[in-house]
This record gives structure tokens, C-alpha cells and sequence, in this order.
């Protein structure tokens, strides 16, 4: 149907992971860094689903199901500390919650 | 339909840098919307039509929804965007990001060097991937059930107000 | 009758579990009823059992009470095996232990730990009665440890004062030494016989070594080991003058009467293995000889009156362990018998004297008493005689003597033996006087605060007819041959051979034996109390001084052993405080400190920093595996 070389599909990926990861580094913003993560983990959805097609086979879509799920099961987990930190710490700055300094 | 992706992806990119460098979390958020629409055009010239409205049902509406109920809640005032400002300055930034380059040139010189052929021209549709599932993938299922419990009661857990802001190891905190 | 046997040591051991449970709640009046009684009515039973003994003439009673444990084919039993030698012990044990018992009721009223003592004592001579009525050597060692448990125990009784704490340890840790020698001992039995009953290995013995065999002698000189621990018997004597730091009817009753002759009946009960092993038997009679010298010229310097009553002791134990060293067992245990009544009866009318002067051990501060308290003065006086051996009317004369002509005469008997006998006896009776003069006679010096009572009266006054008469159920051969002592013993012991030649002109022997005693009381009261410059005079003398000194310090066996066993023990142990080894570890420790300090400045709490550790060995990984 098409020539779409697995090569451009993967290197997509690779790129959005690194924005992703980028993201994560340079933010302080908590939810910035929690869309980061989402960022990333879309970005290795995406790498399951080129590879799946290269062989024609169903498993990089199962993979990339299981990591939707995993992704709303965190986004969920993650939000709902973001809520209980910024009630005790009235802040969205990650680096104040630094208590667990050695 | 090589042309179609090509697009989509130019487009995902754009609209991931948007992202990450907005200073206001409702336009991040509408970059990140537009970022995995792009995806899940992608997921559809791939020849996974049924991933692609996976992708904007689930990340397009359901988490970034949420995160914007979040961000609701929080009732953040105009000096969120200012103080995002400050944060994001070069100095901070720029070492994360070439730290980030590199791991990305790495990256694609992997994928360059490979010896590979285009992908294959079926695509895969639903019920393969549903026989799949409920096939060889049963253990991963029911596990996904189960993440998906410890997510819920997890979240609800941490999500309960408490009236007091103390640490709620150290303290007895108030009944609910 | 002989079903009862058990009875006599589980009777003490009652009293003592009792008084350990509810000495403290019962009236304090009850303390002294069980104590004393529980040990009275063992002298009781031992002697109907003596006397049922005696006229029926049976060998040995044995019973077996129950199986104490059994391990592959090894299973001592808590046993109890009585024949005349046990009756012996068993006799002196309950008896004198008894008439001790009644003293202390009066001696330790005052204290506070009354039930405390009590306890201990019945408990020690529940441990001693196991320790001679054992059938097999396990339960033997179980006593003879409990017996050294319950010294410690009662050295240390006034545990307030650090040096009796000290004393206490001593006792316990120098007997250690020979108990350690005596279960090496008993190892090696077990190995050759695989059984560890008494009556076994003294009959399979002569069918497995022949005379001088070296094991035989091994297992024998391991066996005077833990005998001279025991026994305080050179070199292990050290301990026996600081145990005097207990209550004095604890000096009578363990460390003069009873347990420090443990080792003489465990030789005495393992002869067959001595006689399979001369060498072993001349060394216990060259230890009995040395010791009772060095003892009792010891004995000549001291001021302590107790002190010189444990030297007297160790020196008398030297004659016993001399008369077994030249076979002459019965002479041994005869000689055990009189001196547990004559020892304790000294001990006893010290503790009296001391009592009476506010504690006072110094003999050249007592003085006059011989007026002011003559029962005790009387009864000291016979046991005084005793000790000295005084010639036809005391128990010690008939004792002694008979050690004095078998050192010569006997089997095993020397010249050197009976000549170092001889001088020891002229020194005992020197010594003995010496301190009967300086303690009862002369000028007042302290005033008497307390007049013993009736119940420590009673225990002196039996002792003293005890001492007396005690010595004619054993008269020598050519004076009217009356030897109920070795018969009653000889289906035990075998009776010793006696060198034809000598045996004609026994009685020049006992004619210098008895001039001897006699002259080293004449000394005494010389120079004591006729003519005291002559003691003055010798003391200008620097010669005469420096051997007092000499002596004063038990032939400085104490400065010895410091020297050649604690110091170089504690510099180890300060040594090793800070040695290469534990330097190393130390050094572990600060190093995995360092570590930590290390990495403890990498946990910032901050999620980026920790985010970028991620990345930067995600790039590490993946450049690796690019490079490779």
C-alpha cells in the first residue's frame, strides 16, 4: 500500500522521546514534567506500532494497549499526588519537595 | 499515503516542542492534544486504524482532560505563568537538552544504521489485535485489570482532602 | 534401709530449695530449722544406715534412682554406690556438717542474709554428699563442680567487700584449672572404657594397662589434677588462704572438713588406676611432702589466725596426699576423718574468738582469752593437741603417726619422704602452740563483746570429745593391735605392705615422732611465752627477717603466678585491644562511613537531578553498547 520505511516510523519516535525526556529535564513545573512522561511514553507506543507493522503481526498493537493503560493508570496515580502536594506544600515547584535530602 | 505521514509527523514534532516550551499550561495542553492527533494519523498510515482512535480517545480525551480538571482545581493565577518564565531560563535548560541531544543522536544513528526494509503494507485490523488479546496476551490483560484497580483506589486514596497539612505519617490526622 | 539412700542428699537439697523459694517470707526463726534440720536428719539416716552397714555385712549398696540421660549407648545414671569408704565420707559429711550447721544458727544470726547462707550451705553439702556417693564418675564431677560452685558462693558471701568478691574468684578460677585437667581425665577414661562407672573401670582396668603403662599414668596424673585444685595442693594451693575472706563456719565446714579433702577420696576412690601408675603415685607423695612443708613454715609467719589455719590445712591435706602417694590409703582417709573433726573444731572456736573480738583476725591483738572463755580455750586446746599431734591422748597423735611410720615403712616409702613428714610435724606443732599461746594466753588486748551461746558451745564441745577419742578405734601394731579402722576398710582399700625389717623397731619411730611434737610445743612456749626477747632477737636478725617475709607471702606462689600468668594475660588483653586485625576492621567500618557521607550528597530530594542521573546512564548504556 504504502513504502513508509520503518526507519522514518522509528526515528518519529526517537525524536518525541527526546522532546519528551527534554521536557522532563528542563521543567520545574510538575505537571509540565507529568506531560513529559506522557510525552515519552506515547513516543514508546509509537515505536511498538512500527515495529508491529514492519512484521504485520497484532503484538505491537498489544503493547502499545497495555501501555495506553499503564499511562492512564499513572496519569491518575500521578495527578492525584500532584493534588496532595500542592495542598501541603502550596506550590507546583518540584524541587521544593526536596525533604527526602540525604 | 507515505506523503500523509511524513506531515503527520513534521506536525507531531512541532507541536511536542510547543509543548515543552509553553509558559501557559492550558496552551501546552492544546499543543499536546494537537500532538497526538498527529500520532494517531501516523498509527493510521501505519496500517493500525483501530490504535489511532485508541490514541484520541484515550490520550487526547481522557488524560488530557483529566489533567486539565487538575489544573482546574488547582485555580492557578496569572503569576503561574510569570513564575514558569523564570523557571525556564537558558542557563537551566540548556544542559538537559544537549544531555537530551546527544541520547537523540545516538538514537538515530541506530536506527540509520540498520539495514531495513520498508514496513509491510497490511494493516492490522481490530480483531486481530483483539484475538491477540484475549489469545496468547491473557495473563497481560488481567494484569492491566489489576494496575487499573490499584490506579483507581490509589488514586482515590490520595485524592482525599485531609484538614490538616502535616505530614500524614508523623501526625494523627483528623477523621475523614 | 538401703532404699532410703537417696534421701540423704536430696534431704539438704530440699532445705536449700526451700530457703532459696521462701527464705525470704518464712519466720526467721524457721531458716536455721531447715537448714540444720534438713542436714540433721541426713546425719541421721547415715547413721542407721551405718550401723545396718555394719551388721550386715554387705559389700556395697547400690541404687539406682533414674537414668540422668543416655547418648549412644552411654547413659550414667544418677546412682548412688555406698561401701565403707563412703560411709566414711558420707559419716563426716552429715555429721560435721550438722554440728556446723548448729554453730552457724547462733554464729551468722545477726546477718542479714540468713537464708542466703543457709541456702548455700545445704546446697553445698547436698553437692558434697552427690560428689562421694556417686556411682559413676559423671554425677561425680556434677558434685564436684556444684561443691566448687557453692565455695564460690560462700567465699564471696559478704560480697559487699571487693577483696572477698576477688577471693571468691580466685577459689573459683584456680580449682578451674584442675577440673579442667580432671574432665580431660575423664575423656580419656571414657575412650578406653566407653563407660564412665566407677566400680567398671576400677576392675577393667588392670585387665587393659599393665603396671606403668603411659596412659595409665596420663589418665592418673590428670586425675591429681583436678585432686590438687581441689585439694589446694601445690601449685594450686594459692587459693585456699583468701577463701578464708568467708564466714568461718564456712572455713570449717568446705575449706578445712570437707570439700578441699574432695581430692583425696577421688584418689583414694580411683587407687586401682594409681596403682597401675607408680609414677603418678610417687608424684602425689613428692606433692603431699612439698606442700605440707612449704604450708606449714607458711603457717610459722602468719598473724591472721585464720590463715594460719588454712596453711595448717593445706599442710595437713599434704599428709594425706603423702600417705596415698605411698599407698597407705586407709591412713589417708583415717587420717581425713580425724582432721574434719579437729579442722573444724579449730575453725569453729576461732570464728568463736574472732566473733568475741568485733572481728578481729590478728592474733597479736587478741590475748588472755584463756579465762574469759574457757570452753572454747578447752575445746581449742584439744584440737590444738590434735593438730600437733601431742603423743597417746589425742585423735591426731594415732592419725599422724601412723602417716609418719608408712611414709618410711611403706610400700612406697622413702627416707626423704619421712624425714620431710617429720620436719613438717616438728613445724605443725611449733606453729600450732604458737598461735594457742598468742591467742589465749598473755595480757588482754581487745575487749570481748560476745560470749558464744549454747548452740555454738555444743558443736565445739562434741568436736573436742570427737578429737579425742576419735583416735583409738586405729591404735598402732605393737600397741595393742587394735586396727578397726583399716578392717572396716579393707574390702575397699587394700591393705598396704609394711617393710619386714622396720617393723621391728616401729617403736623407736613413734618415740621421735612423739619428741618431736613435744619439742616443737616446748618450742613454742619458749618463745611465745617464756622468754618472747628470743622472738625479738630474731627479728633484727636481716636473715631471719627476709626468710619471714619470704614465708609471710606463701613462698611468694602468689607473686609467681602474677608474674608468669596475669600480667603477661593482661598485656595481651591490652595488647590486643588495638591489634592489626581489629585495626583492619575499624577501618572497614570508616571506609563504608565515608561511602556513605559520599553518597549521601547525591540524594538531593530533587526529582531533576535524580531524573538526570537517569539519562546521563541511559547515554552511558547506549554508548557502550555502541562502542563494543
Amino acid at each position: 500500500m504504502n513504502g513508509i520505511s520503518m526507519e522514518a516510523g522509528l526515528l518519529l519516535a526517537a525524536i518525541l522521546f527526546a522532546l519528551g525526556l527534554m521536557g522532563l529535564l528542563m521543567r520545574r513545573n510538575i505537571i509540565f514534567m507529568l506531560v513529559s512522561v506522557e510525552i515519552m511514553l506515547n513516543a514508546a507506543g509509537l515505536a511498538f506500532i512500527v515495529a508491529g507493522m514492519r512484521w504485520a503481526q497484532p503484538d505491537g498493537q498489544v503493547m502499545f494497549i497495555f501501555i495506553l493503560t499503564m499511562a492512564a493508570a499513572e496519569v491518575s496515580v500521578g495527578l492525584a499526588l500532584i493534588l496532595q502536594l500542592y495542598h501541603q506544600l502550596k506550590t507546583l515547584d518540584s524541587d521544593a519537595a526536596s525533604r527526602m535530602r540525604g | 499515503m507515505e506523503l500523509t505521514f511524513y506531515i503527520a509527523g513534521a506536525v507531531a514534532i512541532l507541536a511536542t516542542i510547543m509543548v515543552i516550551t509553553r509558559y501557559n499550561m492550558i496552551h501546552a495542553l492544546l499543543y499536546l492534544v494537537v500532538s497526538f492527533l498527529a500520532v494517531a494519523v501516523v498509527f493510521f498510515t501505519l496500517g493500525a486504524p483501530f490504535m489511532a482512535a485508541l490514541e484520541i480517545i484515550i490520550y487526547a480525551g481522557a488524560i488530557v482532560v483529566l489533567i486539565i480538571f487538575v489544573i482546574m482545581m488547582l485555580n492557578l493565577s496569572e503569576d503561574a505563568t510569570q513564575q514558569e518564565k523564570e523557571w525556564l531560563k537558558p542557563s537551566i535548560w540548556i544542559g538537559p537538552a544537549i544531555l537530551s541531544a546527544v541520547l537523540l543522536a545516538e538514537l538515530i544513528y541506530i536506527f540509520t544504521a540498520m539495514d531495513v526494509p520498508t514496513t509491510a503494507t497490511v494493516p492490522v485490523d481490530a480483531k486481530l489485535v483483539g484475538l491477540a488479546l484475549f489469545g496468547p496476551y491473557m495473563l497481560g490483560v488481567q494484569l492491566c485489570g489489576m494496575m487499573l484497580m490499584a490506579g483507581i483506589v490509589g488514586a482515590y486514596h490520595l485524592g482525599r482532602q485531609k484538614k490538616k497539612v502535616t505530614h500524614r505519617f508523623l501526625e494523627k490526622e483528623a477523621a475523614q | 534401709m538401703e532404699n532410703l539412700i537417696w534421701l540423704i542428699p536430696a534431704l539438704p537439697f530440699l532445705g536449700a530449695l526451700l530457703l532459696i523459694l521462701f527464705g525470704l517470707k518464712m519466720p526467721r526463726i524457721m531458716v536455721p530449722v531447715i537448714g540444720a534440720g534438713s542436714v540433721g536428719i541426713s546425719s541421721l539416716l547415715t547413721i542407721f544406715l551405718g550401723i545396718q552397714f555394719l551388721s550386715d555385712g554387705a559389700a556395697m549398696y547400690v541404687q539406682h534412682v533414674w537414668t540422668w540421660f543416655s547418648i549412644g549407648g552411654f547413659s550414667p545414671g544418677i546412682a548412688f554406690h555406698v561401701d565403707a569408704l563412703t560411709m566414711v565420707f558420707i559419716f563426716v559429711i552429715t555429721f560435721v556438717g550438722f554440728l556446723i550447721h548448729l554453730y552457724s544458727a547462733e554464729f551468722m544470726a545477726e546477718d542479714a542474709d540468713y537464708s542466703r547462707f543457709f541456702a548455700s550451705m545445704n546446697l553445698f553439702v547436698g553437692s558434697m554428699l552427690v560428689l562421694v556417693l556417686a556411682d559413676n564418675l559423671v554425677l561425680l564431677y556434677l558434685g564436684w563442680e556444684g561443691v566448687g560452685l557453692c565455695s564460690f558462693l560462700l567465699i564471696g558471701f559478704w560480697y559487699r567487700e571487693p577483696a572477698n568478691g576477688y577471693a571468691a574468684r580466685k577459689a573459683f578460677i584456680i580449682t578451674r584449672v584442675g577440673d579442667t585437667a580432671m574432665a580431660i581425665g575423664l575423656f580419656l577414661l571414657f575412650q578406653y572404657f566407653g563407660t564412665l562407672n566407677i566400680q567398671e573401670i576400677l576392675t577393667q582396668a588392670p585387665q587393659t594397662w599393665s603396671v606403668g603403662s603411659q596412659t595409665a599414668v596420663l589418665v592418673a596424673l590428670l586425675l591429681v589434677g583436678g585432686a590438687v585444685g581441689k585439694s589446694a595442693q601445690l601449685p594450686l594451693q594459692t587459693w585456699l588462704p583468701d577463701a578464708m575472706a568467708g564466714p568461718s563456719p564456712v572455713s570449717a565446714l568446705i575449706h578445712a572438713a570437707t570439700m578441699v579433702t574432695a581430692g583425696v577420696y577421688l584418689i583414694t576412690r580411683t587407687y586401682v588406676l594409681f596403682e597401675l601408675a607408680p609414677t603418678a603415685q610417687m608424684v602425689v607423695a613428692f606433692i603431699g611432702a612439698a606442700t605440707l612443708l612449704i604450708a606449714g613454715f607458711t603457717a610459722l609467719t602468719q598473724n591472721d589466725l585464720k590463715r594460719v589455719l588454712a596453711y595448717s590445712t593445706i599442710s595437713q591435706i599434704g599428709y594425706m596426699f603423702l600417705a596415698l602417694g605411698v599407698g597407705a590409703w586407709s591412713a589417708a582417709v583415717f587420717h581425713f576423718m580425724i582432721h574434719a573433726f579437729f579442722k573444724a573444731l579449730l575453725f569453729l572456736g576461732a570464728g568463736a574468738v574472732i566473733m568475741a573480738l568485733h572481728h578481729e583476725h590478728d592474733m597479736f591483738k587478741m590475748g588472755g582469752l584463756r579465762k574469759k572463755m574457757p570452753v572454747v580455750f578447752w575445746t581449742f586446746l584439744i584440737g590444738s593437741a590434735s593438730l600437733a599431734a601431742v603423743p597417746l591422748i589425742s585423735a591426731g597423735f594415732y592419725s599422724k603417726d601412723q602417716i609418719l611410720w608408712l611414709g618410711l615403712a611403706g610400700g612406697n616409702g622413702s627416707v626423704i619422704l619421712y624425714i620431710a613428714a617429720l620436719l613438717g610435724a616438728f613445724v605443725t606443732s611449733i606453729y600450732t602452740f604458737r598461735m594457742v599461746f598468742i591467742t589465749f594466753y598473755g595480757e588482754e588486748k581487745t575487749h570481748i563483746s560476745h560470749m558464744p551461746g549454747f548452740w555454738m558451745k555444743l558443736p565445739l564441745v562434741v568436736l573436742a570429745i570427737l578429737s579425742l577419742l576419735g583416735g583409738f578405734i586405729e591404735l598402732p601394731h605393737n600397741f595393742a593391735h587394735f586396727t578397726l579402722f583399716t578392717d572396716y576398710l579393707k574390702p575397699v582399700l587394700p591393705v598396704i605392705v609394711i617393710d619386714e625389717g622396720l617393723a621391728t623397731i616401729e617403736w623407736i619411730f613413734q618415740i621421735v615422732a612423739a619428741l618431736v611434737a613435744l619439742s616443737g610445743i616446748y618450742i613454742a612456749y619458749l618463745f611465745y611465752l617464756k622468754k618472747p626477747y628470743l622472738a625479738q632477737n630474731m627479728e633484727r636478725s636481716k636473715f631471719a627477717m627476709s626468710l619471714h617475709r619470704f614465708w609471710y607471702s606463701g613462698w611468694g606462689f602468689d607473686a609467681l603466678y602474677n608474674a608468669v600468668f596475669v600480667r603477661p594475660y593482661v598485656y595481651l588483653s591490652k595488647a590486643n585491644r588495638s591489634d592489626g586485625i581489629d585495626f583492619f576492621y575499624t577501618g572497614l567500618a570508616y571506609f563504608t562511613q565515608w561511602l556513605n557521607s559520599l553518597f549521601t550528597r547525591t540524594q538531593t530530594g530533587m526529582l531533576r537531578t535524580y531524573m538526570m542521573g537517569v539519562l546521563v546512564g541511559a547515554i552511558l548504556v547506549v554508548t557502550i553498547s555502541l562502542l563494543l
